[in-house]
């Protein structure tokens, strides 16, 4: 018997993910992202090694450039860490309950440190926390 | 048409292979993704502790600074360069470059060279700047 189905139909929801072309883009615009804002990050975490709890408050509030590039740090790196471990445990977890409970797991555990890591950032650097 | 379904080919992936420097690279990128993913908790951690008080941050430094806290952030700076290194050979490869054999040998080459290289110049700058 003839099938109607469009080939773009037949393959949609196939593969380990059962989606996915958008996650795929998010993944390498958000890698395109982080190589300058790793970059800066590596020499921020250089620069705030050498400092205590003074010389940090001051580094986040010297400008707004810092907090800036520090929460898009944060945020870009959370969707990239998401994205990733996700793939990961498609790729290797078959059992439907681990595998829901992982991706859960997984998104919520990034939505609350991202969320944790962007409200103290602001908070340090618009004033609270001196 | 009632033919019994016919055994589906099979890629040759589990007799036919040997150890390669893009397999190793390409093993190596998702262990390190998932070992910065610890990386970027540690990110969240710093700036809660930050945002915390000068208590919170002090014990903070005690535990980076502790020999098993530099030896997290030495393996993490690895991690961190290969992976971005790494990364960057992923993009050209989306873009439809460099999958000559010799182009992607060369590459996850350089990719080892690049992370070890990065981590050995980050730590020497951390120690003369007296960061350590």
């Amino acid at each position: 018997m003839a099938s109607y189905r469009t080939p773009l139909g037949r393959a949609r929801g196939l593969g380990a993910a059962k989606h996915g072309v958008g996650e795929w883009i998010s993944e390498r615009v958000t890698a395109v992202a982080l190589v300058p804002l790793v970059l800066w990050g590596v020499f921020a975490v250089l620069r705030l090694a050498g400092a205590d709890y003074a010389g940090a408050v001051a580094w986040l509030t010297a400008s707004p450039l810092n907090p800036t590039l520090m929460v898009l740090l944060v945020v870009v790196s959370f969707l990239h860490m998401h994205g990733g471990m996700r793939v990961v445990i498609e790729d290797y977890i078959e059992k439907t309950l681990s595998r829901t409970g992982l991706l859960l797991l997984n998104l919520f555990v990034c939505a609350l440190a991202g969320t944790l890591a962007v409200f103290s950032i602001l908070k340090v650097a618009l004033g609270g926390a001196l | 048409m009632t033919d019994a379904p016919r055994a589906r080919p099979l890629s040759p992936f589990t007799g036919i292979w040997r150890w390669h420097v893009t397999m190793a690279t390409s093993i190596a990128h998702r262990v390190t993704g998932c070992a910065i993913y610890g990386g970027g908790l540690i990110l969240a951690a710093w700036a809660v502790c930050l945002a915390s008080g000068p208590e919170a941050y002090a014990a903070f430094q005690a535990v980076i600074g502790s020999p098993l806290g530099l030896l997290a952030m030495f393996a993490l700076t690895f991690s961190t360069f290969f992976h971005l290194a790494k990364g960057v050979q992923h993009l050209i490869w989306d873009l439809g470059f460099g999958y000559r054999p010799q182009t992607a040998s060369l590459g996850a080459v350089v990719c080892i060279a690049f992370a070890i290289a990065a981590t050995l110049a980050i730590w020497a700058i951390a120690f003369m700047t007296g960061a350590l």
